[in-house]
């Protein structure tokens, strides 16, 4: 069994050190069975996609838009909650700043967000894993950490109700806030809080994402997510969210195209960039987009691949990388130097931005460091491109690869060399598809 | 989705006399008959009117778009967007303007009558030669021939690595069939992207959806052209002693913000501004169109000046100290206090006030939100007044944190 020690991150503030106490009965206003009787929430019901998707994607207004109704809603909320002292710390406090160079990471210094906390052993060699109600998960939260209910409404009409009963009969969706937000507005989507669903992509839970990158129609929040052993640290499904306003150098590598899918999904690879990825684009619906990328994730988790998800401009634009950084980290083939930073490449460390821990890091930040921290997460060359073999067998197209084009892009790393696209080390070697309790790694 | 449902001026007449006094501060009377004489497909916006709106478009631009000068005037560049403009050249515009630099980038816009068009985007920054301020964007349209030029693979700026393909006949066909199916898609939205012809043929239609790459005599043509705006205005700036030019020749000052930050504080919609506490008497440096709209004052009436002229006679003098303490100690409060619009007459203002953060963590602004006690009572079904305050707030620290992030 592959292992990691990090420390993990403080999502909410009734997440104890330990497995969280069965206590519940509880005091404390949670989601559990005990509080949730009579707790009420403000209710968003986003319109109706495929019907308004011309409204959508056109945008003919007079003006600049002004600020959406569901960005409204989470800042006003978020704020609420930062001014009622609900965080560990003000993240608009922690320092942080573009490094020079032509790819534009950006850099935070966040000494505050790991403090406190005792390193956890964290399984990395499984995708997916069942449910377990004994170790910390969002049904424990503080009512006063949710924000609003979301859901993916059938009227053309955004609905919004501002004082809805939490119904468990209809496990809501719901938007809480992270207590350790890495930006300002950092809140938590929990596709159906109460049916305790494990972190595992689903297509209607992934398309519930893609709505609200949509509603919130600000290509500067976007929806992040971690699988296991991609850094994911709550085995309950959530995706993450915050704004920032500036472009990710992910957002700004250049693509090249792949295939179309026969729904007009369009897939490129990302070039010049450290982590090899996927981008999925287009299609003749939102819906299309959507679960073209489910399809390519729920072939990575059955394969045990772990992966990140970006959703990103106000849900047009959707990277997936798959990633192996937390097995090479059990390996111990991480470097050293990379190690020492215990900078975690989850989902926005990939995009770009950094979250350092050590003031020394953040001093130092350089595109360099970055591109070798993010370097390591990413699959080999050959492993990439078997991948995509597996990801395009998925959904339904063989590899139309424009080979005729012949194009050949020589990168500049910014260490100066070529980089090496045939690196010699295969990793993300193949990990055998658990059945056997423990995992075998082939090298 | 019809381009032409409105064909008044999207403008009021107070916005209007705004547009036209931002136009006429900076260059003298026959600015815009100068400007007219010149063939250039050009438009010029003003960011620092909310929605960053056109406040001027040349008989060439439209000419080649369709529309009359007052169905264009007040409008953000984004009008002229649709369905298949393809979202990387949006995005570098979008941070060309963050950044206050110029760019020049191909892009799909569509015309009047709802035909796209490939044209090579060429924008650059006006700035103030005195306070370093961008004054206006300039930015020209030379449409793309199609004819004997080669596709990029999609280079993001900063990024190099043009690959000639000799296939510019076949890239021509493809620019043309997009125009033609552009309109088509345009009639019926409904219909997806791929509805004629064979596998092969769509795959690359849709890819030259992305790009189309204009020749190196267009790209001159617009660098030309572009000089050919900025000297006019430079001359037309001279005159009137207010200078402009197309580099930044000093740095902004502390009480002007940059236009990527008034931009982004145009989109809320709601009153308040933002004081800087680093100036002496903390002057407002910010006021939004709905903070005019509530007191009645002119934007330059306000500017510079300390929030106490909304005080009057009858404003509780402790809740005035009750704020300065908050204020000293760095702290956010919410206040009931009885303000004074110009007009004498008075409102309660449910006023809230936080210290903003920039991206160093240092405080570098405070907001304050004003809502007019007799709107509170809102219909059922929309944000509680004070969600949407500090939606406000939290839109200004997104705004501030974000763009301060960069150090140029």
């Amino acid at each position: 069994m592959l292992k990691i020690k990090r420390v993990p991150t403080v999502v909410s503030n009734y997440q104890k050190d330990e497995a969280a106490d069965e206590s519940v009965g509880c005091g404390r206003n949670c989601l559990g069975a005990c509080c949730i009787n009579g707790a009420r929430l403000p209710l968003y019901a986003c319109k109706n996609l495929e019907k308004s998707r011309e409204k959508l994607v056109i945008s003919h207004e007079a003006k600049e838009p002004p600020v959406a109704f569901l960005e409204s809603l989470v800042l006003g909320e978020w704020e609420d909650r930062f001014q009622r002292g609900l965080f560990r710390y003000d993240v608009t406090a922690c320092e942080t700043k573009v490094i020079p160079g032509k790819y534009g990471f950006v850099a935070q210094l966040n000494e505050g967000r790991h403090l406190k906390k005792r390193p956890t052993e964290f399984r990395v060699d499984k995708v997916l894993q069942s449910f377990d109600g004994s170790k910390f998960n969002f049904t424990k939260v503080g009512q006063e950490e949710l924000l609003f209910q979301f859901e993916a409404g059938e009227d053309d009409q955004v609905q919004f109700f501002p004082c809805m009963p939490l119904d468990p009969e209809n496990s809501p969706s719901v938007v809480a806030i992270n207590v350790s937000p890495i930006e300002y507005g950092h809140v938590l989507l929990i596709p159906r809080v109460l049916d305790c669903l494990p972190q595992k992509i689903d297509h209607k839970s992934l398309l519930l994402a893609v709505h609200m990158a949509a509603e919130a129609a600000n290509p500067y929040f976007r929806l992040g997510y971690n699988s296991l052993g991609a850094f994911a640290t709550i085995n309950h499904l959530h995706f993450q969210a915050y704004y920032l306003a500036m472009p990710f150098p992910l957002e700004r590598a250049p693509s090249k195209k792949m295939i179309t899918t026969a729904s007009g999904v369009k897939i490129s690879e990302l070039l010049n960039y450290p982590v090899r990825s996927l981008l999925f684009e287009g299609g003749s619906s939102m819906q299309d987009l959507s679960d073209t990328v489910s399809d390519a994730c729920v072939c990575l988790q059955n394969n045990n691949i772990p992966f990140n998800i970006l959703i990103a401009d106000c849900g047009r634009q959707i990277f997936v990388m798959p990633q192996c950084y937390a097995e090479k980290q059990a390996l111990g083939e991480v470097s050293p130097e990379v190690l020492e930073t215990q900078v975690n490449p989850a989902v926005w460390e990939i995009s770009g931005h950094m979250v350092l821990k050590r003031k020394e890091d953040y001093e130092g930040a350089s595109e360099e460091n970055a591109w070798r921290l993010l370097e390591e997460a990413s699959l080999s060359e050959e492993r990439f491109k078997e991948v995509n073999a597996l990801i395009f067998e998925a959904i339904g197209c063989s590899d139309q690869e424009e080979d005729h084009e012949g194009t050949v892009v020589h990168q500049q790393s910014p260490n100066g060399g070529v980089v090496n696209q045939n690196s010699n080390r295969i990793h993300g070697g193949v990990i055998t598809n658990g059945t056997a309790a423990e995992c075998i790694v082939l090298q | 989705m019809s381009l032409a449902e409105s064909s008044v001026s999207v403008f009021t007449d107070e916005e209007e006399e705004e547009s036209s006094s931002s136009f006429h501060g900076r260059y003298t009377l026959w600015i815009k008959e100068a400007l007219d004489e010149l063939p250039h497909n050009f438009t010029i916006t003003d960011p620092f009117l909310s929605g960053h709106p056109i406040v001027f478009a040349s008989l060439g631009f439209l000419q080649m778009t369709g529309y009359s000068r007052e169905e264009v005037i007040g409008r953000n560049g984004k009008f002229f967007q649709g369905p298949k403009t393809n979202r990387r050249s949006i995005m570098e515009i979008r941070e060309a303007i963050r950044e206050e630099r110029s760019v020049q980038v191909s892009l799909l816009n569509y015309r009047k009558s709802g035909s796209p068009f490939w044209m090579l985007f060429h924008m650059t920054p006006v700035f103030g030669r005195d306070d370093g301020k961008v004054i206006n964007f300039v930015a020209v349209q030379v449409p793309i021939s199609g004819r004997g030029h080669h596709r990029k693979v999609r280079i993001g700026s900063g990024f190099s690595g043009d690959v000639s393909l000799d296939h510019s006949e076949l890239v021509f066909g493809s620019c043309r069939r997009e125009v033609c199916f552009g309109s088509f898609v345009h009639q019926d939205p409904a219909l997806p992207v791929e509805c004629d012809g064979d596998d092969d043929d769509d795959e690359q239609g849709l890819e030259d959806w992305e790009h189309c790459e204009a020749s190196e005599s267009e790209k001159l043509k617009a660098a030309e052209a572009i000089n050919t705006v900025l000297s006019t205005l430079t001359r037309y700036s001279e005159l009137n002693g207010a200078l402009v030019c197309g580099k930044r020749c000093c740095f902004r000052g502390a009480d002007c913000l940059s236009s990527s930050l008034v931009i982004s504080l145009g989109r809320i919609k709601q009153s308040f501004v933002l004081t800087n506490p680093c100036l002496p008497d903390m002057p407002i440096i910010y006021a939004s169109d709905a903070f005019l709209t509530l007191t009645g004052y002119k934007r330059q009436e306000v500017l510079g000046q300390n929030c106490r002229f909304l005080s009057g006679v009858d404003t509780d003098s402790s809740v005035l100290y009750e704020m300065k303490e908050c204020i000293l100690k760095g702290q956010s409060c919410t206040v009931q206090i009885l303000n004074y619009r110009k007009d004498k007459s008075t409102f309660w203002n449910l006023l809230h006030i936080s210290p903003v953060r920039n991206a160093s963590g240092k405080t570098a602004y405070f907001v304050g939100v004003q809502v007019e006690e007799s709107c509170r009572n809102t219909e059922n079904n929309e944000l509680r007044p004070e969600t949407r305050q500090l939606s406000v707030v939290g839109a200004v620290r997104v705004a501030v944190r974000s763009l301060s992030m960069v150090t140029c």
